[in-house]
């Protein structure tokens, strides 16, 4: 398995140095409708963002995201082509094309944005770095976690926010680094390390997994900021806009109260802005290559931000994780979409 | 030559296109023009696709710093410390557990192979079950178990096995004692040193001796003598010069002394076992490729069996051993690269996982991580058929 994934890296590695030198302008937009699916790198499961449920299906607000892409561009939420992506893959599959989209709870950092040729497209959950440990410890707080072994999945922000945060407050830690998230909390489990450190999002979702859920908990302090995205290459702004674009649709959505279960009737509002969102009132896919109804099939088909948020990670799921940040700006939180228009 | 009926006149130089020499040189030549050309065009057309996306690319990014922590360091590291660093980590603990797998595997396997030839039938079985289970369980399986489930069977930090409050085990590694020399320490290293050269001159006086007169000396013993007992002569004239530093539970974990982590134990019990059963294979059919009239001869002779093995069989057999075994030892060292599922920190996890992916960099890092593999296969090879040519019979 480990072997097959190191191949594929290396393959996607040689993809970009055997690439022939035709790529001036990248046309991911026709390549898609050709393709009939959207290539979407998702994550090798994490309950509440990406991953499959009993029958095989992806699940999750990443995979939403690729859905709401593919209903945008294909007017069919199911066209989309997962692919499994392990945190030190990922960026590599989208450089060398084998993926068109990587929605796989990625944290927006300069050098990511800057230095690889890609480029987020917004956020789709704003998340924090946090702790998870054992109730026995009987620990309250981070700062008492002065010597501790910490688990952790390499290729990932948590790695330098960690040593980061130990260093800032003088504490010694030790941490021990596995591949998969599968991994990491097996070492856990086995007793190898004091805490678990992930995004807070993610501490949730890994707790439902383990044998004794009880017996752990998440500490109450967040040590970083982790706003999490969907990321495209550089180069191709078409192709951008649309993947950009389909997050806010479902955004706004939200905001003007349109749902899955009532935008038939909300085609026929008066609400000016919902006209705009829903292809009534002008066409504001025409720019990006898309039909009027573009946010009209993300939203009957996916639904718009809050449900899928619920359905997700949130009261709705196992997860039961607060909107809190990432209410809209009109509840308090973060989440705020530009205007159709 | 035969002569031929329009053979040249002598001295009359054929052209250079008959010249077998001279034909296979311009080859030679085109081959390795059309190599160097592809190589350019590749490297070149990466650079230019690299940069058409945005890519950044070079070698910049090892003295940037790195900022993340690693869990063993043979040699100072902080999360301070540049990529560049990193590698080097990396680096000597793919080459640490490499090393002590090679060593570990080469004695079990040794011993197993032999054993297996053992008349003893209890032995032998138990050498045959050995190598047939080992060596037909995938490695990644046999790294698992070690590391899960041997992990799990241990007690935690605060309930660790203590052996006479020096040495303890728990789920968090092997803590042992670390000894912190003081002044005048130096003078053991330097009789130890001196106790071995002095071993070796014994060994080849009594070489010599024993080929002109046929005597000799009990070698084995006089030296283990030598190389055990004066050190410890000189270490307690000097009053022992040493203090231990006992590893002890502060907090979460033991700290002080040597820790010596579950994953790097895992990972090298697995690599050493598994390769083992294959060494034992090889060293099997390789003192059987010896045929059985050369034992009778010696038997003959009335040499002990112990002899017979060691001067006669053993030198002979080495011929067949050294090459499959060298493939052995790359086998287990490019092996190691496992590590990475169990988090030990080698190599491919600390550079080719978390440093790849903090920087993007993955031409340069996977091209780098290669390298490396490569050139310690190279010196290896290199070493073994050295050793190889060394150990060959001289036919006479």
């Amino acid at each position: 398995m480990l072997k097959k994934k190191h191949l594929a890296l290396l393959v996607s590695a040689g993809s970009i140095t055997l690439a022939g030198m035709t790529t001036a302008q990248a046309d991911t937009l026709e390549d898609t409708r050709d393709n009939g699916a959207v290539r979407c790198g998702v994550s090798d499961g994490l309950p509440g963002f990406s991953a499959p449920d009993d029958d095989g299906n992806w699940q999750g607000i990443d995979v939403d995201v690729c859905r709401a892409v593919a209903a945008a561009v294909l007017g069919d939420a199911d066209a989309v082509d997962y692919i499994s992506l392990n945190a030190v893959e990922r960026f590599t599959a989208l450089q060398s094309g084998e993926v068109d989209v990587l929605s796989r709870n990625t944290t927006w950092t300069t050098t990511r944005d800057t230095t690889l040729g890609l480029n987020f497209t917004g956020v789709t959950f704003y998340d924090g770095q946090g702790f998870m440990v054992s109730r026995d410890l009987g620990i309250t707080g981070a700062d008492e976690l002065d010597g501790a072994s910490i688990c952790i999945q390499s290729g990932t922000t948590t790695e330098l926010n960690l040593a980061d945060y130990f260093r800032a407050n003088d504490m010694e830690f030790n941490p021990i680094v596995f591949d998969t998230s599968e991994q990491t909390v097996g070492g856990y489990q086995a007793g190898r390390c004091d805490v678990l450190t992930s995004d807070t999002s993610q501490l949730a979702a890994l707790r439902i997994q383990l044998d004794n859920p009880e017996g752990s908990m998440i500490l109450s302090d967040v040590i970083s900021k982790e706003p999490l995205g969907p990321v495209v290459r550089q180069g191709d702004d078409l192709w951008f806009n649309i993947v950009k674009w389909s997050l806010f649709a479902m955004i706004n959505a939200e905001e003007y109260g349109v749902t899955s279960e009532n935008v038939d009737e909300m085609t026929s509002s008066e609400d000016p802005n919902v006209a705009r969102l829903l292809g009534q009132d002008g066409n504001y896919g025409e720019g990006m290559g898309l039909d009027a109804d573009w946010a009209y099939n993300i939203i009957s088909q996916v639904g718009n931000y809050a449900e899928s948020f619920d359905r997700n990670v949130g009261m709705g799921s196992p997860l039961e994780i607060e909107r809190g940040v990432n209410a809209l700006w009109t509840d308090g939180g973060f989440q705020y979409a530009p205007p159709i228009r | 030559m035969s002569v031929r009926p329009n053979a040249r006149p002598v001295g009359q130089k054929p052209p250079f296109w008959r010249d077998r020499a001279k034909r296979a040189l311009i080859f030679q030549i085109l081959l390795v023009a059309a190599v160097a050309a592809f190589m350019i065009y590749i490297i070149g057309n990466t650079q230019a696709n690299l940069n058409a996306r945005g890519i950044t690319t070079g070698f910049g990014f090892l003295n940037n710093t790195a900022g993340f922590g690693i869990g063993q360091t043979l040699i100072e590291y902080s999360s301070q410390s540049s990529y560049g660093r990193t590698f080097i980590i990396g680096l000597l603990n793919t080459l640490l557990v490499g090393g002590l797998g090679v060593l570990a595997a080469s004695i079990i396997g040794f011993i197993v192979g032999i054993a297996r030839l053992s008349p003893n039938w209890l032995i032998a079985r138990l050498a045959n079950a050995y190598i047939e289970t080992f060596r037909n369980i995938p490695l990644l399986l046999q790294i698992f178990f070690w590391y899960f489930a041997v992990l799990r069977s241990l007690p935690s930090a605060r309930e660790s096995m203590a052996f006479g409050e020096a040495i303890f085990l728990n789920v968090r590694g092997l803590y042992l004692p670390e000894p912190l020399f003081e002044s005048g320490f130096g003078l053991i290293p330097a009789t130890f040193v001196v106790a071995i050269v002095a071993s070796i001159a014994l060994v080849m006086w009594n070489k010599r001796r024993h080929e002109a007169t046929g005597k000799r000396l009990p070698v084995f013993w006089i030296s283990l003598v030598l190389i055990l007992g004066l050190p410890l002569l000189i270490l307690v004239a000097t009053g022992v010069p040493v203090t231990w530093e006992m590893p002890e539970l502060r907090g979460f974990n033991f700290a002080g002394g040597i820790t010596i982590i579950p994953e790097f134990l895992a990972l090298w019990l697995a690599l050493s076992i598994y390769t083992a059963s294959f060494i034992a294979e090889i060293v099997r059919s390789g003192i059987q490729a010896i045929p059985h009239g050369q034992t009778e001869a010696a038997q003959a002779l009335s040499l002990p069996r112990k002899l017979v093995l060691r001067l006669v069989i053993i030198p002979q057999a080495m011929r067949v051993i050294i090459p499959p075994l060298t493939s052995q030892y790359l086998n287990l060292i490019k092996n190691s690269s496992l590590a990475t599922a169990i988090g030990y920190p080698d190599l491919v996890s600390v550079f080719a996982g978390t440093t790849l992916n903090q920087t993007g960099q993955a031409i340069e890092v996977i091209a780098m991580t290669m390298a490396v593999y490569l050139i310690i296969s190279l010196l290896v090879s290199m070493f073994m058929n050295w050793f190889n040519a060394r150990v060959a019979l001289v036919e006479r």
